[in-house]
C-alpha cells in the first residue's frame, strides 16, 4: 500500500480535533464557534476514512458522508440562529447570550 | 518512487490542514477565518484522496467548499465584518482552560495510539481498485445503508424548514 499508515491519519485527526475544541472554548463569536465545530466534524471524518481504508470496508466512508450531511444541516440551523440573533439586536457574543438562563 | 511522491503530497496536505486549522481559530476577522476553513477543507480532501476515498473527497469539495462555505460567507457579509477580539474576551482562566482541554484531547489520542494501536495499525488490509468509488458507495447506500440514506434526506428537509422558520419575519418584529 502506498503512503502513510492509519496511525498518521488518526494522529492528524487528533490534532485537528484538539484545534477545533480549543476554538469552540476560546472564541466568543458564534460564527467562529460554528467554524471550529466544522473542524471537529472534519477531524472525525478523517479518522473514519483512515479506519475505513485500514479495515478495507467502505462502511466508514458511508458514515463520513452521513456526517457531512448532518454538518450541512447543522450549519443551516446555526446560521439561521445567528441571523435571527442579529435581527433581534442581540449581541453576537456567546458570553452575553444568557436570556434563556433560568 | 511513487511511494515517496505520495508521502510528500500527504505531508504537505497534513501540514496545510493543521496550519489552516490554527488560522481559523486565531484570525480576528470572521471573513478570514472562513477563507482559512476553505483551505482546511481542500487539504482534507487531498488526504481523503490519498486514503482512496475518491467519492468522499469529491463530496467534501462539493458540499463543504461549494455549498456550506458560500452560505457562511454570505452570512458574514450580511452581518458586516464585525471583528471580535479573540484573545481579549472572557476571563483569563477560560482562555488557559481552552488550551488545556485542546492539549488534553491531543495527548489522549497520542496515548491511545501508542498503547493500543502501535502494532495493529501499521499493516493495512488489502483493498481492491474499486474501493471508495462512486459506484460502490452508491450501491451500498441503496442496499445495506438504505435506512441511513432515507433518514439523511429527512434530516436535511427538517434543517431546510428550520432555516426558513428562523429567518422568517416574526409578528413581534412587525409590531416593534
Amino acid at each position: 500500500m502506498l503512503g502513510p499508515s492509519t496511525t498518521w491519519y488518526v494522529a492528524v485527526a487528533g490534532v485537528l480535533f484538539g484545534i477545533g475544541t480549543t476554538g469552540v472554548i476560546l472564541r466568543r463569536s458564534p460564527l467562529i464557534v460554528l467554524l471550529s465545530l466544522e473542524i471537529m466534524l472534519n477531524a472525525s471524518n478523517l479518522a473514519l476514512v483512515g479506519f475505513s481504508r485500514h479495515f478495507a470496508s467502505v462502511d466508514g466512508q458511508i458514515f463520513a458522508i452521513s456526517v457531512m450531511a448532518v454538518a450541512a444541516a447543522e450549519v443551516c440551523v446555526g446560521l439561521g440562529l445567528i441571523v435571527a440573533f442579529t435581527r433581534r439586536n442581540m449581541a453576537l457574543d456567546v458570553d452575553t447570550l444568557t436570556e434563556l438562563r433560568g | 518512487m511513487g511511494n515517496v511522491l505520495v508521502w510528500i503530497i500527504w505531508v504537505v496536505a497534513a501540514f496545510a490542514c493543521v496550519s489552516t486549522g490554527i488560522a481559523v481559530i486565531s484570525f480576528t476577522n470572521p471573513f478570514y477565518s472562513a477563507l482559512a476553513l476553505i483551505g482546511n477543507l481542500a487539504s482534507l480532501a487531498v488526504l481523503f484522496l490519498l486514503a482512496s476515498a475518491e467519492f468522499v473527497a469529491a463530496a467534501q469539495i462539493l458540499v463543504y467548499a461549494g455549498a456550506v462555505m458560500v452560505m457562511f460567507l454570505f452570512v458574514i457579509a450580511y452581518l458586516g465584518g464585525r471583528a471580535d477580539a479573540p484573545w481579549a474576551g472572557g476571563p483569563r482562566w477560560l482562555q488557559l482552560g481552552a488550551f488545556v482541554v485542546g492539549a488534553a484531547i491531543l495527548i489522549e489520542v497520542i496515548v491511545a495510539l501508542a498503547t493500543k494501536a502501535s502494532g495493529g495499525l501499521s499493516s493495512d488490509a488489502e483493498i481492491s481498485r474499486s474501493f471508495g468509488s462512486p459506484a460502490e458507495i452508491g450501491k451500498l447506500f441503496l442496499t445495506d445503508h438504505l435506512l441511513a440514506f432515507e433518514i439523511t434526506s429527512i434530516v436535511l428537509l427538517v434543517a431546510a424548514v428550520g432555516g426558513v422558520v428562523l429567518g422568517m419575519k416574526t409578528l413581534a418584529e412587525d409590531e416593534a
